[in-house]
């Protein structure tokens, strides 16, 4: 039996609460541009939209923005923790027996993101008469009005708020009930021994799957697809849930690597980061592959409805570099890099590839969010970078504290030795 | 007594995989150069044991799979862009995502085709080839240690006496053509 805690020290949370700090000091530099910018470009630009009569875009807008991305991007995360523990109990995985406490931590950040996601929602929403989601504005519905939309209309049955709201809830009552649920089975193995948690996390874990093969799909469609309302694709569930589980995988890796290198984790060797580099490479592949689906059809079909989604990321100023920049970041560095056995066996190398590959696909999902909802506005600045450095380091707190108050090794694991044996 | 390299074997039989695994380490910690070992199912730790070096097959099949990848593409722009041009659904005459599916594809074929041919190559299964048989046990339930004796300076005599040491349950000779 292995008895490891890991201790949030004061230099830990130091270094996280720096981070915390620098996003908010640059969020609020960025708001400052945003408002008093002294750049005579984009004064200009100011002036020129509203002579033109088109609408500027406020930084409030742009922040809301911001924050639903990161919302979107860190629930990800979090929920593909408590996939990933479900997913090794179904498999009768026993090689990662020794690391699962830290996607199960992962989790500890659902409840949050569940209030973040309600209160964002709501306050985006609800402030003013802009609408993080187009659907949201009633003139569309108004059939005598000048703004009737006979296709949106057509969807009012799906896309309507309350049921939106109700979705939002179920989804969240789900994640969080499973991932209690499997919480409290871990910490009972660990205290009363024994096979019959393992069997009965085994039965959670096959419903837990099969409930978020359906809620994975359908809250990509509310919180990401219907920014895009006239656009549909058949592939984006499958297209969201390869991104969340890259970037799920790419931080467990990161996590695991970062408590190894403290001195925790005396289980882990270079076989298990062998394992989780496979993993990310592997789901980096996979992402390119949903990527591609997606893009092929829709370039070869020529369809305007559908092909108006790309000709606005790939043919305008502002989105151009980061839609090529998106491919060469989450597919050829991850392929190229980690192709080698010993590129995912080396600590410093998988770290570095981890670290692009996050960036790599919050930049995925800035271009599905951003183009729907700022239009020809939206820019790469400080505000976003803001942003997601406090939701990384109020991530960071929220994974590292609960992973404190549970033993870091599940101590009666049936498959620990195997585990601690694991050899490839 | 010189002799011509692959013709000379003496074999050790070993009964238990965790006894071959001790007698590969001590039978080199004499000094002896093993050719083979032949067992009838994967030994854990055996390679380490007898300290070969990793296969350099994933470089042939990356290799094979760079030479289908580019292959595919000079086919595609060759046909479509040079040789017949012709517009597909409006698209110009070299689409490069339409291309994407049938060079994955290639590549993906040539790294499989290629990674096969060089196995088969390195491993003696080439067409018409005759694979040496040294006992025909290490199929069923013996592990074989192969001693090729013109790479062994040690007289047989010796090695006979190491590997019964060792803990092989027979010691036979074996001679080829």
């Amino acid at each position: 039996m292995i008895e490891e805690k890991f201790d949030f020290s004061a230099p830990i949370k130091k270094k996280i609460l720096q981070m915390g700090i620098a996003g908010v000091v640059l969020l609020i530099i960025g708001i400052i541009l945003a408002n008093f910018g002294g750049h005579g470009h984009a004064h200009e630009a100011h002036e020129a939209a509203h002579e033109g009569g088109h609408h500027a875009f406020h930084w409030i807008q742009r922040l809301w923005v911001d924050l639903w991305i990161n919302n979107v991007f860190f629930m990800g995360i979090a929920i593909i923790g408590v996939f990933f523990f479900a997913i090794q109990y179904v498999a009768q995985a026993g090689w990662s027996a020794g690391i699962l406490r830290i996607p199960l931590a992962l989790g500890n950040w659902l409840p949050i993101a569940a209030i973040l996601m309600l209160l964002v929602f709501g306050l985006a929403n609800f402030t003013s008469e802009w609408h993080l989601f187009h659907w949201m504005d009633k003139s569309l519905y108004d059939i005598d009005g000048p703004n009737y939309d006979a296709i949106i209309a057509g969807k009012a049955a799906y896309l309507n708020t309350p049921f939106f709201m109700v979705r939002m809830i179920t989804y969240f009552v789900i994640w969080v009930g499973f991932f209690f649920l499997l919480k409290k089975k871990a910490l009972a193995e660990d205290i009363q021994g024994g096979n019959s948690f393992w069997y009965k996390k085994v039965r959670l874990s096959a419903i837990f799957i099969i409930l978020f093969a359906i809620t994975s799909s359908t809250s990509a469609w509310d919180w990401i697809l219907s920014i895009d309302t006239h656009w549909f694709s058949t592939i984006f569930g499958w297209y969201i849930f390869a991104s969340w589980f890259v970037t799920g995988l790419a931080t467990i890796t990161l996590i695991v690597i970062f408590l190894k290198k403290n001195g925790y984790l005396s289980i882990v060797n270079s076989n298990h980061l062998h394992d989780l580099g496979k993993f990310v490479f592997a789901f980096s592949i996979f992402w390119t592959y949903t990527w591609f689906s997606q893009f092929m059809l829709i370039y070869y079909s020529n369809i305007p409805e559908e092909g108006i989604y790309f000709v606005e990321r790939m043919r305008s100023d502002p989105y151009m570099l980061v839609f090529f920049g998106n491919l060469i970041i989450n597919f050829f560095l991850p392929f190229l890099l980690l192709m080698t056995r010993d590129a995912k066996r080396h600590t410093q190398f998988l770290q570095i590839v981890c670290v692009l590959v996050i960036f790599g696909h919050w930049i995925d999902f800035y271009l599905m969010i951003t183009p729907g909802t700022l239009k020809e506005n939206g820019t790469l600045g400080l505000i976003e970078l803001g942003t997601a450095l406090v939701y990384a380091s109020a991530f960071l707190v929220v994974v590292f504290n609960g992973l404190s108050k549970i033993p870091l090794i599940a101590k009666n694991h049936p498959m620990l030795e195997e585990s601690k044996h694991h050899h490839i | 007594m010189a002799m011509d390299s692959g013709k000379h074997y003496v074999l050790g039989i070993f009964e238990d995989e965790d006894v071959l695994i001790q007698a590969v380490k001590s039978v080199r910690g004499a000094g002896v150069k093993i050719h083979e070992v032949f067992s009838p199912f994967p030994v854990h730790g055996l390679d380490e044991a007898l300290g070969y070096k990793r296969s350099r097959l994933p470089i042939a099949a990356f290799m094979f799979g760079a030479l289908g990848t580019t292959l595919a593409l000079t086919m595609q722009f060759w046909m479509l862009g040079v040789d017949w041009p012709m517009i597909i659904g409006g698209k110009n005459f070299t689409p490069l995502p339409t291309f994407i599916p049938v060079t994955f594809e290639l590549t993906v074929l040539l790294s499989a085709l290629g990674m096969v041919g060089v196995f088969m190559i390195v491993s003696n299964l080439k067409p018409y080839a005759t694979p040496k048989i040294f006992d025909k046990r290490s199929t069923d339930d013996k592990h074989v240690m192969a001693i090729d004796l013109a790479q062994n300076k040690m007289d047989k005599g010796k090695i006979d006496e190491i590997l019964k040491s060792s803990g092989a349950s027979e010691v036979n000779q074996k001679e080829f053509e």
